[in-house]
């Protein structure tokens, strides 16, 4: 298994959108390295065709009553916003001017 | 009256119903104790006082009336502060939600309400309930009132230590590798994770979805039992909620009895890499419980060795995925940084700022197990390994009705002890996530003073998904044996907390 360098830490540190340190870069590689050291293991679990487990309880076809319900109003929905605009939520740019 | 905040929630409920306690001196009673303590325990992180008064003195004016009232009406609760609640903050314990007012209240705080149960307040967990000490809360952590110099447990460590404190009856809680039992297990009381989709998980702000559910959090079995009673029960606002009923737990914590059970000790979970005193403690409530006439049967689980591995990558996937949504945008802190940056710089500075380390490593943790070329390899297997979890449950519950381990390997750890070193602090849930990978029921209950520092030992049991009432049951039952033994509640051993110490 690859190591988790510090360079592949700030690639997905940028992926997740977090910007980081170059001090959390390296502290990061080195807790996050033996971190997935240990959790390889998960490779020698596993002998011959096991299917996958990603729901505790298999459920399927969960569907409500296709009936309109009272949701939040527009001035609910934006109230927790940093910033709005004519009941819009107001962001910076989404383009780089260059 | 002091003595009041100390008595179980089924008996505060009888001195309610019969009128002997109004809910406003019972509501004030734990508000009082909550002034007093929290400055040092740190359990609340909010503390609603007008809010509960105002439920309990409507509580009151109505039993004056005469009027017909749910059977918990005018006991007081804590939540943990991931669930919302129109009425007071939700910061599920991290600065990127400081001050943040939901517009909705989560199903199991709307049940409390028409439970007309006062709410007292929201208590503190590590950011997101990410860890096991709440010493990554950004608020500060929690104390364990046992000795205020170590952890009361986590992530729901707010609620074991208000609870174990004597801040509040009941609390609720939420468990995801062990945030509801391992808490339990380190202050002397009672924490129950149900089956999975049993609690309605709307309002919870989600962890790793496919193992979050939420449970009471008490003093003794018969008083999480009151409390899973109310919460318990299908949602529409949850696709995973189940829709059948698992009967009254209060009927069963009623009814246990030891008799002829089959009690399964897990071979991989029996005691190696405990610690002695804790080790030693879960062998005597073996003892108790073949005189009281079980049988203990030995079963092996072999694939549980690699269940902290599968669930250091389902989880940070999940949530790594689920943390999304904190993109400054629609709630929350936003960061702008100098100049004229765009929306993806300032979604990375306000993420940078408003998470902390724990938060961090585990989204980008669950980056990398999430992406293609390592997809397979990491987040395939863990899931096949669930799977494997599963069929030893399900073979283990062939031969025995529930199974047993410590709670957790140790007693409560100082601050500090394992901070930076994230898989020490990983081991802690070694024995509680294979229920949360199975999605299968499980509860903590104390058991016994570990000999080396005099601190509290949980023992857990292990249930077969939708079979939540044995836990009650059998839980009940071997609670009864060890008050026996001890001729008191085990937090009665608990030396007063001391204010300002």
């Amino acid at each position: 298994m690859s190591e988790l360098t510090p360079d592949l830490v700030r690639h997905l540190a940028s992926l997740a959108r977090i910007q980081v340190t170059d001090a959390e870069v390296d502290r990061f590689a080195e807790q996050l390295s033996l971190i997935v050291e240990s959790v390889a293991a998960v490779n020698n679990a596993v002998a011959g065709d096991v299917p996958a487990t990603s729901h505790p309880i298999p459920m399927a076809n969960v569907f409500r009553e296709d009936v309109v319900e009272p949701s939040l109003t527009q001035e609910q929905a934006l109230s927790g916003a940093p910033d709005s605009d004519q009941g819009r939520f107001r962001v910076a740019a989404i383009l780089d001017e260059e | 009256m002091s003595e009041l905040v100390k008595r179980n929630a089924s008996e505060l409920v009888e001195l309610l119903q019969s009128g002997e306690v109004t809910s406003v001196e019972l509501t004030q009673a734990f508000l009082d104790r909550i002034e007093k303590l929290n400055p040092l325990l740190n359990s609340f992180l909010h503390v609603n006082t007008k809010e509960a008064l105002a439920t309990a003195a409507e509580v009151d004016r109505k039993r004056a009336a005469g009027e017909k009232l749910p059977k918990l009406a005018g006991l007081p609760i804590a939540v943990k502060d991931n669930l919302t609640t129109t009425d007071a903050p939700t910061t599920a314990g991290s600065k990127i939600l400081e001050g943040w007012i939901p517009q909705y209240d989560a199903t199991v705080v709307k049940l409390l309400r028409e439970e007309m149960m006062p709410i007292l307040g929201k208590t503190n967990l590590d950011e997101f309930a990410m860890g096991s000490s709440t010493e990554f809360s950004a608020y500060g952590p929690s104390r364990n009132p046992w000795d205020t110099d170590r952890i009361p447990g986590g992530s729901g460590g707010g609620s074991s230590s208000a609870v174990a404190g004597f801040l509040a009856p009941l609390a609720i809680g939420s468990d995801t590798g062990g945030s509801i039992r391992f808490p339990a297990a380190v202050t002397g009381t009672v924490g129950v994770k149900p089956t999975y989709g049993a609690v309605s998980r709307y309002g919870l702000i989600a962890l790793a979805s496919s193992l979050d559910q939420i449970g009471p959090v008490a003093r003794n079995v018969l008083d999480a039992a009151l409390l899973s009673d109310v919460i318990t029960g299908y949602d529409k606002h949850d696709s995973t909620s189940l829709p059948e009923s698992l009967g009254s737990m209060v009927e069963a914590a009623k009814s246990g009895s030891l008799k002829g059970v089959r009690v399964g000790v897990i071979k991989e979970l029996s005691g190696e890499g405990f610690q002695p005193g804790v080790k030693a403690l879960f062998n005597e409530s073996l003892e108790l419980m073949v005189k009281a006439g079980a049988e203990i049967v030995e079963v092996s689980c072999p694939s549980f060795e690699y269940a902290i591995a599968a669930y250091y990558l389902i989880l940070p996937a999940e949530a790594s995925s689920n943390l999304a949504k904190f993109d400054s945008v629609r709630f929350g802190m936003r960061v702008t940084p100098e100049g004229n940056p765009t929306i993806e710089r300032v979604m990375a500075a306000t993420r940078e700022a408003g998470f902390g380390p724990e938060v961090k490593r585990r989204i980008i943790l669950g980056t990398y197990a999430l992406s293609s070329g390592y997809y397979d390899a990491y987040y395939g297997s863990a899931q096949k390994v669930r799977t494997l979890i599963q069929r030893d449950f399900a073979a283990a519950f062939e031969k025995a009705d529930v199974l047993v381990s410590p709670t957790a390997p140790t007693t409560a750890f100082k601050f500090g002890e394992k901070l930076e070193d994230p898989l020490a602090m990983y081991l802690n849930d070694i024995a509680t996530i294979p229920a949360n990978l199975a999605g299968t029921p499980g509860i903590s209950i104390p058991n016994g003073l570990a000999s080396e520092d005099g601190l509290p030992s949980g023992i857990q049991l292990l249930a077969p998904a939708r079979e939540d009432k044995r836990l009650y049951a059998i839980g009940a039952a071997l609670e009864a044996l060890q008050e026996g033994v001890w001729g008191k509640r085990m937090i009665d051993f608990a030396p007063e907390v001391k204010a300002g110490a």
